[in-house]
């Protein structure tokens, strides 16, 4: 049977980044000191009396999100080039998309680890009450980290062999993260400010659509990524 | 077992293969000679199907599968052991985790490696990270080894046990494409011999028997 | 070439047009009400819009093919889709502001049209970058024709964003369910626009694709050193 195999090897070759990543904790670590500065510069550069919390905090929040992501983003292909084992990988009786499906879940872990950090220092830096609103902005935050998570992981099996891989990597990306980023914000913003859930459905929605169209995009694409 | 027949590939302008067809059983080993650019690398890399040859089919009995390959990139990860790697490798290749026991400690023990199975493989010398990567290439048993200068940067001890390694594989009906600039090992390995040259094999027959030195002649006659 | 000779003959008519149809707009056809003279700019500012948006799906089509057929053919029409799509979207960058200034006082404003080609051109210029990173000629062509197909499975979602946002932009007058509501002599002019930028899109493509074949020729021969196509 075709699906559990695919899923398998997903998962072993996900696993396998993510004990890769837990032995040499650099990446995670960088993240996590990245997301904490940016907070903290944030705050020291707002006047608390001129814009109110509510209105900047989604902003806030989604900026530190996606430059972490996009830290992220390169380590998953620059660990194959690395150590010179992507043709290993392309040499196995595995599905190319098993690979992309590997490395997109080892990518969504990882953003969602930094994620964790963030969002409670989020909360106390900028005393945003986030607990309230708990289950549906986790639900908003996951669904436009895979979004812009699976157009990047594609994107960054291409940048990982040109020469300004990390530069290249966000510029390609900056248009795609756009949109759900925009929604994201938007929808962050109302449920800050107490509207009923039954406004940012909408947004979910459009997040949910988005989400399927460029996984199953990026799945169809990938081998087209490393096929010579 | 492996079968080529009328391979064409070009890289833009350059032509890497031009017209290989061959075939090669169970039990044989066929030895590839050739200067650089001559297309052996891209042959074993259409034979192993990580290159679609523009014209042309290559055939390996058991597909992806039953192929393994030694070449110069070790494909390990540094920041893992030994043994994990060779897990994580098993793995995508479906070999069953009794099965895996069992032919991990063997290698370990054959490549002199059983001390250093816990150790990250960042931590070994060069010597047992070439060993760890024939490790590597053989723990799903395959039916079909390709390699690609595979003696390079082998320390004696390691090229005389994948010498051994090969001769027994032979012996148990596996087939090899052995591409190397080694006149030595290669004929010393080999049941038959291939001369590459801008992409076209310019001799191939059964080694019958000839030494290194006389191979060694053929081949200046036949590419000078 | 004959076909470059085409695409300049093609080009140079359609140059001529639009200048014919700038003096239509500008002398012959009336003066819109409450925007004034400003206004004109519509005539030059939507049809390049409608073009630069159309020019990245012909690029994400012609990827799809290409993936497919691996002919170097559809690449390089990608390829000079793409830079002319780019040209189209900073002349509406450009005349947008022009336009928006004397209306409504400020140069720039996060409205939906200029921000969604603000976003085009970004999508424009990543697949460009993309392209000039990569020097082999084959894996250039599938990378950029996956971040073709990417791009234009984006245009979609950007719209779907960029109307969120509360605009000043004035609202679609042509393209509307019902009769457009332009008046005749405007709409005519309009349409003669668009016509022309048709031509202008047609004609520049044809010229940057035969440049770009004959760079080609030109590298195989080892005359030119790397560069792009």
């Amino acid at each position: 049977m075709r699906s559990p195999k695919l899923l398998r090897h997903a998962w072993a070759v996900a696993s396998k980044d993510l004990l890769v990543e837990f032995r040499s904790r650099t990446a995670i670590l960088s993240a996590a000191v990245f997301v904490v500065l940016v907070l903290v510069v944030f705050n020291f550069g707002r006047d608390p009396t001129a814009i109110s919390n509510v209105d900047l905090a989604p902003s806030i929040l989604w900026v530190t999100f996606t430059f972490a992501a996009i830290l992220a983003l390169n380590r998953a292909f620059q660990l194959e080039l690395e150590n010179q084992a992507l043709d290993g990988l392309l040499l196995a009786p595995i599905e190319r998309s098993s690979i992309y499906l590997g490395k997109l879940i080892a990518n969504l872990v990882f953003v969602a680890g930094v994620e964790l950090i963030g969002l409670p220092l989020f909360a106390l830096f900028f005393n945003v009450p986030v607990l309230p609103y708990l289950l549906p902005l986790i639900a908003l935050i996951a669904l436009a980290t895979v979004g812009f998570v699976a157009v990047g992981t594609l994107f960054s099996a291409m940048t990982v062999r040109t020469r300004f891989a990390e530069l290249l990597l966000p510029v390609l990306l900056l248009p795609f993260m756009i949109p759900p980023l925009s929604w994201a914000v938007l929808a962050t913003g109302r449920l800050f400010a107490g509207r009923p859930l039954s406004e940012i459905a909408g947004w979910l929605n459009m997040l949910a659509v988005y989400d399927i169209v460029f996984v199953t995009l990026a799945l169809l694409l990938f081998p087209a990524t490393v096929n010579e | 077992m492996l079968r080529a027949e009328g391979l064409r590939h070009s890289f833009g302008a350059v032509r890497a293969l031009d017209d290989v067809s061959f075939s090669v059983q169970p039990g044989q080993t066929l030895a590839v000679f050739g200067p650089n650019g001559a297309g052996k690398t891209t042959l074993l890399k259409v034979l192993a199907g990580l290159i679609q040859p523009q014209r042309g089919r290559a055939q390996v009995d058991g597909g992806r599968r039953a192929i393994g390959w030694i070449g110069h990139q070790p494909q390990l990860y540094g920041q893992l052991t030994v043994r994990e790697n060779l897990r994580f490798w098993a793995s995508l290749y479906n070999v069953p985790e009794s099965e895996f026991l069992l032919r991990k400690d063997s290698l370990l023990v054959r490549l002199g490696l059983q001390d250093h199975e816990h150790r990250r493989v960042s931590e070994l010398s060069r010597g047992l990270v070439q060993r760890a990567a024939i490790a590597r290439a053989l723990i799903h048993d395959p039916r079909v080894l390709l390699l690609d200068e595979p003696f390079t940067g082998l320390d004696r001890m390691a090229a005389e046990e994948l010498r051994e390694l090969l001769s027994e594989d032979a012996a148990e009906g596996r087939a090899s494409v052995l591409v190397t600039h080694n006149v030595d090992e290669g004929a010393a390995l080999s049941t038959h011999i291939a001369f590459m040259r801008a992409g076209r094999f310019a001799h191939f027959a059964p080694r019958a028997g000839r030494g290194p030195e006389q191979v060694g002649e053929d081949y200046r006659n036949a590419i000078a | 070439m004959k076909m470059l000779r085409v695409g300049r003959w093609i080009t140079a008519v359609g140059l001529v047009l639009l200048a014919g149809v700038y003096v239509r707009a500008l002398a012959f056809t009336s003066i819109e009400q409450s925007q004034g003279l400003a206004q004109k700019i519509f005539y030059l500012h939507v049809p390049a819009a409608i073009w630069a948006e159309m020019a990245m799906i012909l690029v994400g089509l012609s990827s799809v093919f290409y993936l497919f057929t691996k002919d170097p053919r559809l690449d390089r029409f990608a390829a000079s889709s793409a830079e002319v799509g780019t040209i189209f979207c900073a002349i509406v960058l450009t005349t947008g502001p022009v336009w928006g200034k004397p209306i409504w006082g400020t140069w720039w404003t996060w409205d939906a049209r200029l921000t969604f080609t603000l976003f085009l051109f970004l999508l424009y210029v990543g697949y460009l970058l993309l392209r000039s990173a990569v020097p082999d000629p084959a894996m250039r062509a599938q990378y950029a024709a996956v971040l073709g197909i990417c791009g234009m499975c984006e245009v979609p979602f950007i719209h779907l964003s960029v109307y969120m946002f509360p605009t000043l932009h004035p609202m679609p007058i042509v393209l509307q369910p019902g009769r457009p509501k332009l008046p005749g002599d405007m709409l005519t002019t309009w349409l003669l626009s668009l016509g022309v930028f048709t031509l202008l899109y047609v004609g520049f493509v044809v010229q940057r694709y035969a440049l770009s074949y004959l760079r080609e020729q030109l590298e195989a021969v080892g005359e030119v050193g790397g560069g792009h196509a």
